[in-house]
């Protein structure tokens, strides 16, 4: 805490922000009392970051399971509206984001405000996606019979989202916003060097119209909290984007126990272009038949 | 009573930290503690059929977990509930006099006691008329009790003080000794039906009365939290209360109770929690 004499007029005492997590809609600290030091690239202290324990993980998932009916059962439009809202309110915060990133990442003033117009803008485009998603990957099934045959995707439910190491906010909104923007609800674990990006976007979805409960944000060691993520029986899917091979390894065979979805992707650019790859790897397929009509005598039903 | 003391002490021993082998002890003597209830109007034969079977078996894929203490039901479901549970050692817990609210005429409340009886109830859990006792008019309130006791036959008999319309606790300590003094087997909190139900402080309380109940007269009789208490954290706080307060006499399922339906879900998945080292989920307990 030796930064009293930084960044103030003098005279006036600075006033440091404690970062906390964002768990079911609210700003606890970690139950586990624990906090771990950030700092910037080149190893200035920054804040002291929540570090989370395996209990602040289930408290997080229990709050997700709680947010999914809800969430999962919202209209895709309304879901769009809702997800656009919340780039609205990145927008307000761009300087910000733009000093975190800066920092997190070593970037300068104008690359890192390009970062975080590009995580603003692929926010936009997830949010357009929700209402579009269903009809690209679902829809009426040709077969041999006389049935209308139709698929429709649904939500897999919990996902846990390690969220990828180096890119702080463009990387972790790569990944969470097709996990949410599909009706999933999801458990995110931070940047472990470059947590405070994360935890501010906290105070942007409390602040939008994102119910409580559908994207729970946890700050602390990456191993530590993913652990008991990968084994807890009421997630439904991991994604391993943060994961170096050894751990991405060890949190795929504790995601055998209960047949988790688990994205493993390769190494990603998270510049380029995503495509929808994301929000399908955390989506099921719904099949129904319908006869088409009773048949007549004739034998058809037209 | 003093109030700040009473919930500072509840509070403070609800920070004792119960780990491992202490815990596996506290779920399943917690589970073995559970009248398991479903009180509700829309509640049929099907359903406490499904909720015995539950009380028997809680956990169909652990038969090491112990059955709870009994089932609790509204009369017309005893003669279910019965049948659902019979040879499991499962008691049969019966709400009766008017419950909840209590508002009939002492005819009305016996006839429903006997009818409860006669359905094959262990237990009667009775509400006390909350009005007369707001009132001060205690005689009618013990009067009632007794009349309901001796309606019971061999049938034990819980009292409900309701206490969160008691508005105090000289209140609930007052209505523990009178529950007491009439002849309560068990002293409950409440019927689950009003916004502030089971609290440590409250419990703390009716434990502290028992506890100098037994030391004045040599009887002993039982608590029952009831209403509110939906998490194994929260049980685990109430046996440290009871083990605190009233003593080691009182872990057993012949003297203490939850009152609880939520509840024995979230012990179950702890129970599997501590048996499998993983987190479970609702997939893995019985829906209700």
């Amino acid at each position: 805490m030796s930064k009293e004499s930084t960044g103030a007029a003098a005279g006036r005492l600075s006033v440091f922000k404690t970062y906390k997590l964002y768990v079911g809609g609210k700003f606890p600290r970690s139950e586990s009392g624990r906090v771990y030091e950030v700092t910037d690239s080149k190893g200035q202290w920054l804040a002291n970051a929540p570090q989370s324990s395996r209990k602040d993980a289930r408290d997080a998932v229990v709050a997700a399971r709680k947010a999914f009916g809800g969430w999962s059962g919202t209209t895709a439009y309304n879901r769009g509206q809702v997800l656009y809202r919340v780039a609205e309110m990145l927008e307000g915060r761009r300087e910000q984001f733009v000093r975190e990133v800066a920092e997190a990442e070593g970037l300068s003033k104008s690359r890192a405000a390009a970062v975080v117009d590009a995580t603003v803008d692929r926010w936009v485009w997830y949010a357009g996606w929700t209402d579009k998603i269903a009809q690209v990957i679902g829809g009426a099934n040709p077969v041999a019979g006389p049935y209308f045959n139709l698929s429709s995707p649904e939500p897999t439910g919990v996902v846990a989202v390690l969220a990828p190491q180096e890119s702080s906010f463009l990387g972790l909104i790569s990944v969470l916003a097709p996990v949410i923007a599909t009706g999933n609800t999801a458990v995110v674990i931070a940047s472990e060097r470059s947590p405070l990006p994360a935890l501010s976007l906290g105070e942007v979805l409390a602040t939008s119209d994102v119910p409580g409960g559908v994207v729970n944000v946890l700050s602390g060691r990456t191993a530590e909290i993913a652990a008991p993520l990968a084994a807890h029986q009421d997630v439904n899917a991991i994604d391993l984007a943060g994961a170096d091979e050894a751990l991405a390894k060890e949190l795929e065979i504790a995601a055998a126990d209960n047949l988790k979805r688990v994205l493993r992707p390769q190494p990603v650019d998270f510049a380029a272009t995503p495509g929808i790859d994301r929000m399908t790897a955390f989506l099921e397929t719904k099949t129904v038949w319908h006869p088409t009509g009773s048949l007549g005598a004739s034998g058809s039903a037209y | 009573m003093d109030a700040v003391g009473l919930e500072a002490r509840a509070a403070a021993l609800g920070t004792r930290s119960i780990k491992t082998t202490a815990k596996a002890y506290a779920i399943d003597l917690a589970i073995s503690m559970v009248d398991l209830t479903t009180l509700e109007g829309a509640d049929t034969p099907g359903k406490v059929r499904a909720l015995g079977a539950k009380a028997v078996h809680p956990d169909p894929t652990d038969r090491t977990a112990p059955t709870t203490a009994a089932v609790c039901v509204y009369p017309d479901m005893v003669a279910a509930a019965k049948a659902a549970v019979a040879g499991s050692g499962v008691k049969v817990a019966s709400v009766a006099t008017a419950f909840p609210a209590g508002r009939a005429a002492l005819g009305v409340k016996l006839a429903d006691v006997r009818d409860a009886v006669e359905a094959g109830a262990d237990e009667i859990d009775m509400v006390i008329d909350r009005g007369a006792f707001l009132a001060g008019d205690y005689l009618k309130v013990y009067d009632e009790i007794t009349a309901v006791k001796a309606a019971c036959g061999d049938a034990r008999l819980k009292v409900i003080f309701e206490t969160g319309e008691l508005s105090t606790y000289d209140n609930i300590r007052r209505a523990s000794w009178l529950g007491m003094l009439a002849g309560a087997d068990f002293i409950k909190t409440s019927t689950g039906k009003v916004a502030v139900n089971a609290t440590p402080a409250n419990t703390l309380l009716m434990l502290e009365a028992v506890r100098d109940f037994r030391a004045q007269t040599g009887v002993q009789v039982g608590v029952k939290p009831a209403g509110g208490i939906r998490t194994t954290k929260d049980a685990v706080k109430f046996l440290v209360l009871v083990n605190e307060t009233a003593g080691g006499d009182w872990l057993d399922n012949h003297w203490f109770r939850f009152g609880a339906s939520s509840l024995l879900n979230d012990l179950l998945m702890q129970r599997q929690k501590l048996a499998t080292g993983r987190y479970s989920g609702p997939d893995y307990v019985t829906v209700d």
